[in-house]
């Protein structure tokens, strides 16, 4: 229920909790926790109000026993995965995790093409492909055609000579 | 074709790229979707100000209504507050504010000075409502159905489509 007190003074208790166990605890939970209105520190770097309550809230659970897993789903019902430094796999999110690797596979496999065709290369110029090696007899039958100066446009070379 | 295919398609991913980034900018980090959207509004039962009557949400069930999160010491607030007098003028809306970590004496005193809009004003002295609702900045607004779920939560001042888009449909809807 929500009309439970939360005592201001929970903070001056919290400087001496029972075990370091529990000091553990809430640091590790605390760190693992984002601040929302500093967005980018964790509550336990944060000295914003906000923080100090939701580190308050951390030592309050701690305190009563419930889990990690308890103490961040309490969090995250309230404010998202947001507030999850490391967030659950979802659908929202499946394209920053898988995008990376689709990626990088669609790079690998541009790289893996390009090096086949890099390597088949040496080979192709002296091999025309059939359309070429038409046209190719069409010029040369032309040239020979013509003994004067006159030539296909597409060799200038040639009927400079 | 082929060639085609090689000159277009970069092309294509750089615009999309462009697209895509482009509408990154207009997103503020700041606004963050609120888990509570959609899911039953937390229940809570505390004194308001000014009075010895207690504040209870059970209360509202039935009705379309807003809680607007304030304080005395939110800048923000008094940037919005016209908007909730002129809008509290509605005899259908339900206003209740929750005055969010604040001394209540400050509170009366702010209201005194800007007006008061709300019906009630439920106390949430050390924040725990707040964080109930998932509260990080104030001010905030959420709208209720009658149902007694959240539909809508406004981070920062409403603006004036406010009403108009997320609580007239609900009343419109109310048989």
């Amino acid at each position: 229920m929500s009309t439970e007190r939360n005592p201001t003074n929970d903070l001056t208790r919290m400087s001496e909790p029972a075990d370091s166990g529990e000091i553990e605890r809430v640091r590790s939970l605390t760190e693992q926790l984002r601040c929302l209105v500093c967005q980018n520190q964790t509550i336990a770097d944060s000295n914003a109000g906000l923080a100090i309550d939701l580190r308050e809230q951390v030592v309050k659970q701690v305190r009563a026993g419930r889990t990690d897993t308890e103490i961040k789903q309490y969090m995250v019902e309230r404010y998202g995965d947001f507030v999850l430094y490391d967030p659950p796999f979802s659908t929202t999110n499946s394209v920053l995790w898988v995008g990376p690797f689709v990626l990088l596979a669609l790079g690998l496999l541009l790289v893996w093409r390009s090096v086949l065709h890099r390597r088949r290369s040496p080979d192709a110029p002296s091999q025309p492909s059939a359309d070429q090696h038409a046209q190719l007899q069409i010029l040369e039958a032309r040239y020979q055609a013509s003994t004067t100066a006159v030539s296909a446009p597409s060799r200038p070379k040639d009927s400079a000579k | 074709m082929m060639r085609w295919v090689r000159l277009g398609l970069p092309l294509l991913i750089f615009t999309l790229l462009v697209i895509v980034l482009a509408r990154g900018l207009e997103f503020d980090p700041r606004h963050l979707p609120s888990a509570r959207q959609g899911k039953p509004a937390p229940s809570f039962e505390v004194p308001t100000l000014g009075s010895d009557q207690v504040f209870s949400t059970e209360s509202m069930l039935g009705k379309v209504w807003v809680i607007n999160v304030f304080a005395s010491w939110c800048t923000a607030c008094v940037i919005e507050h016209p908007k909730l007098l002129k809008l509290s003028q509605r005899p259908d809306f339900n206003l209740i504010g929750l005055a969010y970590k604040d001394e209540p004496a400050a509170t009366a005193q702010w209201l005194r000075q800007h007006g008061d809009p709300y019906r009630q004003i439920a106390l949430d002295l050390n924040g725990q409502i707040g964080i109930d609702y998932g509260v990080y900045g104030v001010p905030e607004t959420y709208v209720i159905n009658p149902q007694g779920v959240i539909t809508y939560r406004h981070v920062g001042p409403i603006d004036d489509a406010f009403f108009d888009q997320h609580v007239a449909p609900l009343m419109a809807a109310k048989p």
